[in-house]
């Protein structure tokens, strides 16, 4: 079985919530919906305080050429363009929708039926995705159009479609892998065409047996694809990490993953790529989880982009009297939210309540020099030294032990016998020779 | 077996000259010629090497002060202008008087001013928090009071007030080197002139939100409202992005901003108390004006002013 090489932790996978069904999120009452819900420039909204909208009507356009349109959810009345805070309390633009009906755009293809067809030429594809606003649903939310358009003098061989999930908690891709198995690799072919390759492979990790018996059936039908099973090993959803894990090579530090010839993309992504291409339907909902070990409802939900989280936990009985933190990702990489009346973006993958005892940090102690957190590091970076560097300010050091190649996925905090908040001094300091290192290429 | 003593001695006797000479010769050779005013200078400097010069430490600053052909560029914060006109005597050069500097934390936002929003339980650190997210109250600009700036601090001025959760400057050992201001992620503090007998009014706030979100993250915020800015007689205020600021340099300390502030969020510090100061006033001007004075001119109430600080002073 196939994995990435060095570093790596096992925490208990925890998916608890594995066995239940996707279903539909209620519509909300009123809709926020956030023009950043995407890595780059934020969306500039195109309609006015008043204007009927249906769902599916664009309501913004990219301000940028890494930025993403933004459509609406719902239908309903503009109520107000304002600012509202985001999960980490931090100022976005947004437009507020008054919901009334829910009146779809005819142009969008409701039916169940599946489209195995791929009518569209590559141009066409990469253009039509980019109208639709679909972005990277693994995390990072790029704009997926500028991820299936290789800069000038880079070739990709082969597309890699991202099934790990290896976070805990999660199901939302499992989920989808074992619902829309069909349109997922519908998806994944749609996306060979629009790159011009013809070798795809799906990772997924050995947990999800069942995912890996459906995709394994239906994969056949479609010519180049393969389904890879993969060791469990968290951090294996990165993207550097699944391409090594894959492919075996290496994507090179400051490189980025074209340079080893590989495309990587989200379960949820191609989902969103099949609906776009094949149903004509932009991406205005997502795929979430509601879990913990303290939560009253295990549930997986497909809510519409703009409810507010505060909603989603009502309806799941509210949040647990023992939860100390509410997490929106993974517990690994995942942030507490600050906000809990921040509304759900493309990109959330889940709402996870932790207890006083998971988050509990215990007392930090010296480091014993046990090399667990070298060991552990997925990038092969020292991070003991990385943090004593960065307490001691020193950034020419920091970026001489590569500093800007960490992930952030967190193995070194939680390999730390000695309890060091490695990864918090680590984050800072990456931002802050990131920083350098940006002033210094605007000088030149 | 004297023979070998003999020869072991005059052997290194002579490697020794021999080896003398050489050193002398490339001692010579290299010799690095020094400033030696360098020696004087530095010797001058209090040695803290705290940076707060702009350069490397107090060795670094008497380089450069040799180097210069005039110290107006050239500022010692921790030594002040007692240090300044020592390097100027043992320089030569003239030296224009500084007005002394001090650390000044602009945020009033003390737990009962602005409530918290969620708890913090991360690294005890505001540049790791302002990383992470906005912070753990509704106000995304002030202080984050996990005290950074008292472990910047090499004087020990600045101390965390457990009560408020907010920095305490102390103005006796604050030397203005900065570096507290350096270590702030968020900007709260700022050096600011010391003023007369430390008398300082400034604009407790770094707020740039609108004032309805500023009112609801913090009773005491800068709500931009411009009032202090239409009062102010000298034009020492100006209000940009909903936030109000005194330039110290305008400032005259009339304290008509103070009154008119509806949220408080402008401080005047080490005032005589308010209340004592309108009864201690006529008390002490009428003995010595003992002329009926039809009214407190503007031109008697600063001569008033001083004559009521000893007074309440004793009171405390």
């Amino acid at each position: 079985m196939k994995t990435f090489s060095i570093g790596g932790v096992h925490p208990n996978d925890n998916k608890i919530s594995a066995d239940a069904a996707i279903h539909d999120f209620d519509i909300p009452k009123v809709a926020y919906i956030s023009m950043a819900q995407h890595l780059g420039a934020p969306a500039e909204p195109i309609v006015a305080v008043g204007d009927k909208v249906k769902v599916g009507q664009q309501i913004a356009k990219p301000s940028g050429f890494i930025s993403a349109p933004v459509h609406s959810s719902v239908s309903g009345t503009v109520k107000a363009i304002d600012t509202i805070k985001d999960l980490a309390g931090n100022p976005c633009k947004a437009v507020i929708i008054d919901v009334e009906g829910d009146e779809w755009l005819e142009t969008i293809d409701r039916s169940e039926k599946i489209e195995s067809e791929i009518k569209l030429e590559p141009k066409e594809i990469v253009a039509k995705i980019a109208e639709c606003g679909v972005v990277g649903l693994g995390g990072a939310t790029f704009p997926t159009n500028v991820k299936l358009s290789p800069p000038p003098g880079k070739k990709a061989e082969f597309l890699i479609i991202n099934g790990a999930e290896c976070e805990p908690y999660l199901t939302s891709d499992y989920r989808l892998l074992i619902e829309k198995s069909e349109e997922v690799i519908i998806g994944a072919a749609i996306m060979m065409k629009a790159l011009g390759v013809t070798k795809g492979f799906i990772g997924i990790e050995e947990n999800k047996p069942e995912a890996i018996k459906k995709l394994s059936a239906i994969a056949p039908k479609y010519a180049g694809i393969e389904v890879v099973t993969l060791k469990k090993k968290y951090p294996q959803g990165g993207e550097k990490q699944l391409i090594k894990a894959v492919t075996g090579r290496e994507v090179p530090s400051k490189g980025l993953p074209i340079d080893t010839g590989s495309v990587v993309q989200n379960v949820g992504t191609a989902f969103a790529v099949y609906e776009a291409v094949q149903k004509n339907k932009p991406l205005f909902e997502g795929i979430m989880t509601v879990t913990g070990d303290c939560s009253s409802a295990q549930k997986n939900f497909r809510h519409r982009v703009g409810t507010p989280m505060s909603e989603i936990m009502a309806a799941c009985g509210g949040v647990p009297e023992d939860a100390a933190k509410v997490i929106s990702g993974g517990p690994m990489m995942g942030k507490a939210m600050a906000n809990l009346d921040a509304p759900t973006l493309k990109g959330t993958s889940s709402i996870l309540y932790l207890t006083a005892e998971q988050t509990k940090r215990k007392e930090e102690s010296n480091c014993i020099r046990c090399g667990k957190c070298v060991s552990a590091c997925p990038m092969g970076l020292e991070p003991y030294l990385l943090n004593k560097l960065g307490r001691a300010g020193r950034m020419d050091d920091l970026e001489a032990h590569f500093v800007y190649d960490c992930i952030e996925c967190g193995c070194c905090s939680y390999s730390c016998p000695a309890y060091i908040p490695l990864l918090d001094t680590i984050r800072l300091s990456k931002q802050r020779v990131m920083g350098i290192i940006r002033a210094r290429a605007a000088k030149k | 077996m004297s023979t070998v003593v003999i020869f072991t001695v005059v052997s290194l006797t002579v490697l020794g000259l021999l080896l003398a000479v050489v050193l002398f010769i490339v001692a010579q050779k290299f010799k690095v010629q020094e400033d030696p005013r360098i020696d004087v200078v530095a010797a001058i400097m209090p040695g803290a090497n705290c940076g707060g010069c702009g350069h490397a430490g107090c060795r670094a600053f008497a380089e450069a002060a040799v180097k210069a052909e005039n110290l107006d560029s050239l500022f010692c914060p921790v030594g002040g202008n007692e240090t300044m006109k020592k390097v100027a005597g043992a320089l030569g050069f003239e030296v224009k008087e500084k007005a002394p500097m001090v650390a000044v934390v602009r945020c009033n936002g003390s737990c009962t001013n602005r409530a918290k929003t969620n708890v913090y339980d991360g690294v005890s650190s505001c540049a790791v928090k302002a990383s992470l997210y906005t912070g753990d109250t509704g106000c995304k600009w002030g202080c984050l009071g996990e005290g950074d700036c008292t472990r910047a601090c090499a004087f020990g001025a600045i101390t965390m007030n457990p009560e408020t959760g907010l920095p305490v400057v102390d103005e006796e050992k604050c030397t203005s080197c900065g570096a507290c201001v350096k270590a702030c992620p968020k900007g709260v503090i700022e050096l600011r002139n010391k003023g007369p007998k430390s008398r300082r009014v400034y604009v407790s706030c770094v707020n740039k939100d609108k004032g309805a979100v500023t009112r609801k993250a913090c009773k005491v915020g800068c709500i931009g409202c411009t009032k202090c800015e239409k009062v102010c007689p000298f034009g020492a205020i100006t209000v940009e992005n909903n936030l109000s600021y005194i330039d110290f340099n305008k400032c005259k300390m009339c304290k008509k901003c103070v009154e008119v502030c509806p949220t408080g969020a402008i401080v005047a510090l080490n005032f005589p108390p308010k209340p004592a100061a309108p009864a201690a006033a006529p008390a002490a001007a009428k003995p010595a004006a003992p002329a009926p004075a039809p009214a407190a001119t503007p031109a008697e109430k600063p001569a008033a002013a001083p004559a009521a600080t000893p007074a309440a002073e004793e009171k405390k």
